[in-house]
């Protein structure tokens, strides 16, 4: 059994312009020492979705089933569900800064955390928050726990963060975003570390990124999401080799890349679409250059693509054997897709690869 | 910490210096004779030069200058005619009853006011948030002195009437006297003065906790599982008073000559109404004593202030 299984999960938060539709029916799973990467643009519903199963997003509609260790955690109560956090559900967040309390020291706010799920005494929690600091590579642990966040360097935050969420050890952790606010260099450490630690607990990670690139080094599994809903879920080789939804495609081929030397960055045109008013059929289609009559009308299933590698599911109408980016295949698609578009539901203007 | 306090209190000096010689410049601007006032209507001339050479009036300025400075360092603020009493005295029959007043509402309305305003944030858009936003309109836009007539004649006169001798009509106890006395004469006058300025706290600690409950750190608070109360009190009210703790500088500063209408209404022999009847006396003495310690006294708050800050939000340095 996997240690965590979320299915079909749907939140939607009512707002005064309407019902935001943030994540529609979104399922994936998680086990330990695997890496799940869940990588979208800005409000494809990632964080909510993540947010959501831990308590986190009070306020919204929930549906579906979260079961963590075979519990479902949308239907257990607040204090069991606060319970766990912290204790058994670690989660770091995209800045370190403005994620730790300027007004308390970095080891204040770790014996906080392990006091609050254990009898620790002071001395033996702050003993603790020291041998975490170490544990993270914070120089000079048993100096630096009497620190304020602003003495931290941003790495060395991120430290203290991942050192904090991982102060009772966890089996699962959601690093929501961890290296957006880091430099490059600084980025590559904090994916180490955290690596490091999931091999010594054998801790579950679900790794929220819009950075491709990042879960491309660490993740097992990835899924991809769209305007709340998953597009692509595939193991990190054959999502990165043979990307089958076109979504996927523009994202790996925005990425700036050794082999683009010169080139212009190809992006995705338009933006992303509006949650209270989601697009019929595929939320993509506005943007996909390989739109076909069928897409405006009908959300195509989360189906096996790539000629049926295990576990590799797209939700697209293109044929699933035709996987991969490259300009030749960019041609299939289009022929494919010219084949089955009237001339009305034209590609949008500039989609063309 | 100690630099700190070192150099405001040299600067605090200095604005004090600065204040004396302003009251003293106001004393010789001030169309009235002193010694002719003295020496009463039906006096002579020799009379008059003989009082103004006791009192060192007819030296030159410069020299009375000095002896005032010298007089203020010894802690003597002059002597009241009107009184018949050092001016020192007049305002330590008077102090206790302003701080009391003074002290008491400003505990009561940072109590009220603060609570309220964390209710009223932590439950945005609810029906407690839109009634302590309704009393706090309601009470903000209500003048002290009404309010304090309005509860002279519901708490004290309709309800001794009716044959509850809850609430007195006015007048002071010492706290030495009867510390039970002390307090049930001045609950009236706390909540006058403290439900007018609770209601600008209400809104003040809504506003910044709202914000404060929205950043990250929060997020991260909850993460950690610990419990709502903790997370509103120790995580985000710490970092929410800021705005209030600037706002009680403001306050503070301005509460000695704020309660004046508190005590006129409740009768209450204070400060507040001693400016009065010295400004209606023309007793100068006493007016300008009372100039320096509201001055003295805004100093010393500031400075309380801006330490405070430090205490609260360690990124604060104090130089």
């Amino acid at each position: 059994m996997q240690l965590l299984t979320v299915e079909d999960l749907k939140v939607s938060f009512p707002t005064p312009d309407g019902v935001v539709e943030a994540v529609r029916g979104v399922s994936f799973s998680v086990d330990r020492g695997k890496t799940l990467g869940i990588v979208g643009e800005s409000g494809s519903g990632k964080s909510v979705a993540t947010q959501t199963i831990v308590g986190l997003n009070p306020g919204g509609k929930v549906s579906g089933q979260a079961r963590f260790e075979g519990r479902d955690l949308l239907t257990m109560g607040r204090d069991e569900l606060r319970r766990l956090r912290g204790a058994e559900i670690g989660m770091i967040f995209q800045d370190p800064l403005s994620s730790l309390h300027p007004y308390y020291r970095v080891g204040w706010q770790i014996m906080e955390m392990i006091r609050n799920h254990t009898d620790m005494t002071k001395r033996q929690a702050r003993q603790r928050a020291i041998e975490l600091l170490e544990l993270v590579r914070i120089p000079q642990p048993h100096r630096r726990v009497d620190d304020y966040p602003f003495q931290f360097s941003g790495g060395m935050r991120q430290r203290a963060m991942i050192a904090m969420a991982l102060a009772l050890n966890p089996k699962l952790l959601i690093a929501d975003e961890p290296t957006t606010a880091l430099d490059v260099t600084v980025q590559a450490q904090i994916m180490e570390l955290m690596q490091r630690l999931q091999d010594e607990f054998d801790i579950a990670i679900i790794l929220i990124t819009h950075d491709l690139g990042v879960v491309a080094d660490v993740a097992d599994e990835v899924l991809v999401m769209y305007a709340g809903k998953p597009m692509e879920v595939a193991d990190r080789r054959s999502l990165y080799y043979r990307p089958h939804h076109p979504y996927t495609v523009g994202l790996l081929e925005s990425l700036p890349r050794p082999t683009n030397k010169g080139q212009r960055l190809k992006p995705i045109t338009g933006q992303p679409p509006s949650l209270i008013h989601p697009p019929q059929g595929c939320p993509f289609h506005p943007r996909c250059p390989y739109v076909m009559d069928r897409c405006v009308s009908e959300m195509p299933p989360l189906d096996d693509a790539d000629g049926g590698v295990a576990g590799h599911r797209s939700a697209c109408w293109l044929p699933s054997d035709i996987a991969g980016a490259s300009p030749e295949l960019d041609a299939q698609r289009l022929d494919v897709a010219q084949r089955n578009r009237t001339a009305v539901a034209a590609a949008p203007e500039g989609g063309a690869r | 910490m100690l630099k700190f306090l070192v150099r405001r209190l040299t600067l605090g000096v200095a604005v004090m210096w600065v204040v004396a010689t302003a009251v003293f410049i106001l004393y010789f601007i001030a169309p009235h004779d002193v010694a002719r006032t003295l020496a009463g209507k039906q006096s002579t001339e020799r009379v008059i030069q003989l009082i103004r050479h006791r009192l060192g009036l007819d030296k030159p300025i410069t020299e009375q200058y000095l002896d005032y400075l010298n007089r203020l360092l010894h802690g003597d603020l002059g002597y009241s005619y009107v009184n018949s009493m050092p001016v020192v005295n007049v305002i330590k029959e008077d102090l206790p009853i302003t701080a009391s007043v003074a002290f008491g509402g400003a505990i009561l309305w940072l109590l009220i006011g603060v609570s309220a305003g964390v209710l009223a944030a932590t439950r945005p858009r609810s029906f407690l948030d839109r009634t302590v936003t309704a009393f706090a309109l309601f009470f903000y836009s209500m003048p002290v002195f009404l309010l304090g007539q309005l509860f002279l004649l519901l708490l004290f006169f309709r309800l001794t009437m009716a044959g509850f001798d809850i609430f007195p009509g006015g007048g002071y106890v010492p706290f030495a006297a009867s510390p039970g006395e002390w307090l049930r004469h001045l609950i009236l006058p706390w909540f006058t003065v403290a439900l007018v300025s609770a209601s600008t706290y209400a809104r003040l600690t809504r506003g910044s906790m709202l914000e404060v409950l929205g950043e990250d750190y929060i997020r991260t608070a909850r993460s950690k599982g610990l419990r709502e109360r903790r997370v509103i009190y120790r995580h985000g009210l710490r970092a929410g008073m800021s705005p209030v703790v600037t706002q009680f500088g403001i306050d503070l500063g301005t509460l000695l000559g704020g309660v004046i209408l508190t005590e006129t209404v409740f009768g209450l022999p204070g400060l507040g109404q001693q400016i009065v009847t010295s400004i209606s006396d023309g007793d100068l003495p006493v007016i300008m004593g009372l100039v320096l310690l509201a001055s003295g006294f805004i100093v010393l708050a500031n400075i309380v202030v801006d330490a405070l800050y430090a205490v609260l939000d360690p990124r604060v340095r104090l130089t």
